[in-house]
């Protein structure tokens, strides 16, 4: 039976600013089987990062996890000392950033700093460290690496920096790797390069990995299971194939939807109109419901759940509940949904 | 960097050239006849006429500069009109006496200045902050004359703890025997530096800390201990250096007061006791040396500091 390596359920992570609360993440639930890739998809502030930071629980100093359970091999990491969780970053789950540019300390060489997680969790002397870093920075294809380990982040591009960044996180052969958005801040060529990386260090390497992305396409290539997420929260959350097949959400099927296909004619193309909430002032029902085209009375005065359908995929949407107070037959941007209870099977209209 | 520094050498040509002629201008500027100035109201003409030809101030100004530059050169600053001594001379034995007191207030501003900016960021907003930042605030607010005194009050006259320094019976160069001779003017000095040091420390170090490399680092699994010392100080201090250099070129120009409380015989002392002994090839002379040490010390900074942020420029 597959075992998962990472279950988050029901994560909340606050920030507390001079103008209140921001409730960052506010119910954030998946599962990542062992050595898979999960996507977390969604647009820009709907909590991806905070979603990861709070996993390794590096967040500013002003925020916090209010709620939530975040299960590593089936033990919680909140409530783990921060000496606990220090022996578990850059070790058991490594994380690379959004930002390649900024994310190297300017004053220390790339050798240095690729050293100092196996110094510390691997016990290397300084030496060995040092050759190993040069073997790293051969393994995510950096030329010449003898020569590279001894240079600063100023001398390298931003795609070398974010491969330095992905050697740094593979150096303890990590059992999850979380990369945020690893590719937004680079070249589009440069893009291809790091993904096809990622992907084929994890089949060497039998790694899991946490991919963050807001790009559908990049989904589709290399993820196995996704989770959406819209203001803070996980809408759906399913295997690759039934997201791209039978999205349910109906932010899934806009997202969807709106991507440029060429296996189906596009007349139907329909944007997802309005804007993302505000965090400060977040709808009182479905946060969604402003923007959904089938939203009703019920949406817009309470919070759906995210529920189990009859095949393990989650969503959280009053369409699939029994308390969905619609039509029968929904019309989502052009694609119709049958309400009758939970685990309903898409009809795709011709 | 070569270049760098060839270019940063040349910028000072300008500079060295502005101090020169504002230095020999000091003789011309002043209202009325140096000459006559100089040889004070009851002097005859006869001995007037003595120092105009004494100082060359009959020829004319183009030929003075440039012989007063020609001889600066070659270590000739003319010669003191009170004492008769070559300026020079009377500023080396001077000088290191200013110097060692600057130096010392240098180290004591760093150290204190350092520890409590640090302390400070690593527990910002929290009382130790906050007492530790009023308390920089007074040091810095702090007249140097004032606190001069204060210090002798408490620890000299009151306690009975340190001796009243006795510099004038020093060796020219030295400190007579006792550390506790050269404590209290070197607190009274490098206070006001520790303040600045302090405050520029803290404010360098809660910017890095929040920059990204210092998540990386703590996503590495490393303790907070070497993620505030090894990865944030380090960026935090390239800054710091810019001011320090700064503050000691300040205490090399600006031991005046300090000397003037304490009786050290500094250059500063000396500066003071030409202006009011009119003793104008010595005033020159103090303020030139004190000018060229500032855009020496200046110089330093500005290479160094640009050796540091090498690697954070081209980023
Ligand atoms: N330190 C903080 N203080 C207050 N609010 C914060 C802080 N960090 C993040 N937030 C807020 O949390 C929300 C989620 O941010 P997050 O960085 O997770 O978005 P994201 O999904 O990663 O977006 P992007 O695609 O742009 O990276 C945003 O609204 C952001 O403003
Ligand atoms: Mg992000």
């Amino acid at each position: 039976m597959e075992t998962n390596v990472l279950e988050v359920h029901n994560l909340r992570t606050s920030f507390y600013t001079d103008d209140g609360e921001v409730k960052a993440v506010d119910g954030v639930s998946f599962t990542l089987p062992k050595g898979k890739t999960l996507g977390i998809v969604g647009e820009s502030g709907s909590g991806k990062s905070i979603t990861a930071l709070s996993i390794l629980q590096l967040l500013a100093s002003n925020g916090k996890i209010i709620d939530g359970e975040i299960r590593f091999k089936g033990e919680n990491l909140i409530g783990y000392s921060d000496r606990k969780m220090r022996d578990i970053r850059g070790n058991a789950i490594s994380m690379i950033f959004q930002e390649p540019m900024t994310s190297l300390n300017p004053v220390f060489t790339i050798g240095q700093q690729i050293s100092e997680s196996l110094i510390k969790h691997q016990k290397l002397s300084k030496r060995d460290a040092l050759l190993k870093s040069v073997d790293l920075l051969k393994l995510v294809g950096i030329p010449s690496p003898e020569a590279r380990v001894r240079n600063y982040p100023y001398e390298l591009s931003g795609g070398m920096r974010q491969r330095v960044m992905i050697a740094m996180a593979l150096a303890c052969d990590p059992e999850i790797l979380i990369a945020d958005e690893p590719t937004t801040a680079l070249d589009v060529t440069i893009q291809a390069q790091i993904l096809q990386l990622i992907k084929e260090l994890q089949h060497r390497l039998g790694m899991s990995v946490v991919f963050i992305t807001h790009d559908l396409g990049v989904v589709a290539e290399t993820c196995d299971y996704v989770a959406v997420m819209y203001a803070g929260q996980v809408v759906e959350y399913s295997d690759v194939f039934t997201i791209f097949k039978e999205p349910k959400h109906p932010y899934t099927i806009g997202l969807l939807n709106s991507l440029p296909r060429h296996d189906m004619e596009q007349d139907k193309l329909e944007p997802i109109r309005g804007n993302v909430p505000n965090v400060r002032d977040m709808p009182i029902g479905c946060r969604f419901s402003p923007r959904c085209p089938a939203a009703t009375d019920l949406c817009r005065a309470e919070l759906p759940e995210l529920s189990k359908d009859d095949k393990g995929n989650d969503v959280r949407c009053w369409i699939y509940s029994d308390n969905w107070d619609g039509e029968m037959e929904v019309n989502v941007y052009g694609e119709k949904r049958i309400a009758q209870g939970r685990g309903v099977k898409a009809v795709f209209s011709d | 960097m070569a270049k760098y520094i060839v270019r940063r050498l040349l910028q000072t040509i300008p500079v060295l050239i502005g101090v020169s002629i504002l230095v020999f201008s000091l003789m011309h500027l002043i209202p009325g006849d140096a000459a006559q100035i100089m040889a004070g109201e009851a002097a005859s003409e006869e001995s007037v006429e003595q120092i105009r030809e004494k100082l060359g101030l009959n020829k004319p100004k183009p030929v003075q500069y440039f012989n007063y530059v020609s001889n600066a050169i070659q270590g000739d600053l003319g010669n003191s009109i009170r004492s008769g001594r070559p300026v020079v001379d009377e500023i080396k034995g001077r000088f290191w006496v200013t110097a060692e007191l600057a130096v010392y207030a240098t180290i004591l501003a760093v150290f204190l200045g350092l520890i409590a900016g640090i302390i400070s960021a690593v527990r910002h907003y929290t009382w130790s902050d906050v007492s530790i930042m009023v308390v920089a605030l007074f040091g810095l607010s702090m007249p140097n004359f004032w606190l001069g005194l204060l210090l002798i009050q408490w620890f000299a006259v009151g306690v009975d703890f340190l001796p009243i320094p006795d510099f004038l019976m020093m060796r020219p160069s030295g400190w007579g025997d006792s550390w506790r001779q050269i404590l209290l003017p070197v607190i009274t000095l490098g206070t006001s530096g520790a303040a600045i040091i302090a405050r520029m420390t803290r404010a360098s170090m809660l910017e890095v800390i929040d920059q990204d490399y210092i998540r990386t680092a703590r996503a590495k699994g490393l303790s907070e201990k070497i993620v505030i010392y090894r990865h944030a100080l380090k960026n935090a201090l390239i800054p710091v250096v810019t001011v320090v250099g700064l503050e000691f070129g300040a205490f090399l120009g600006g031991a005046v007061i300090t000397e003037t409380i304490f009786a050290i015989n500094g250059m500063g002392r000396l500066t003071i006791a030409a202006i009011t002994e009119r003793d104008f090839p010595v005033v020159q002379g103090t303020v030139l040396v004190i000018s060229l040490l500032f855009v020496f010390v200046n110089m330093l900074v500005d290479i160094s500091y640009r050796m540091l942020n090498k690697r954070i420029d081209l980023s």
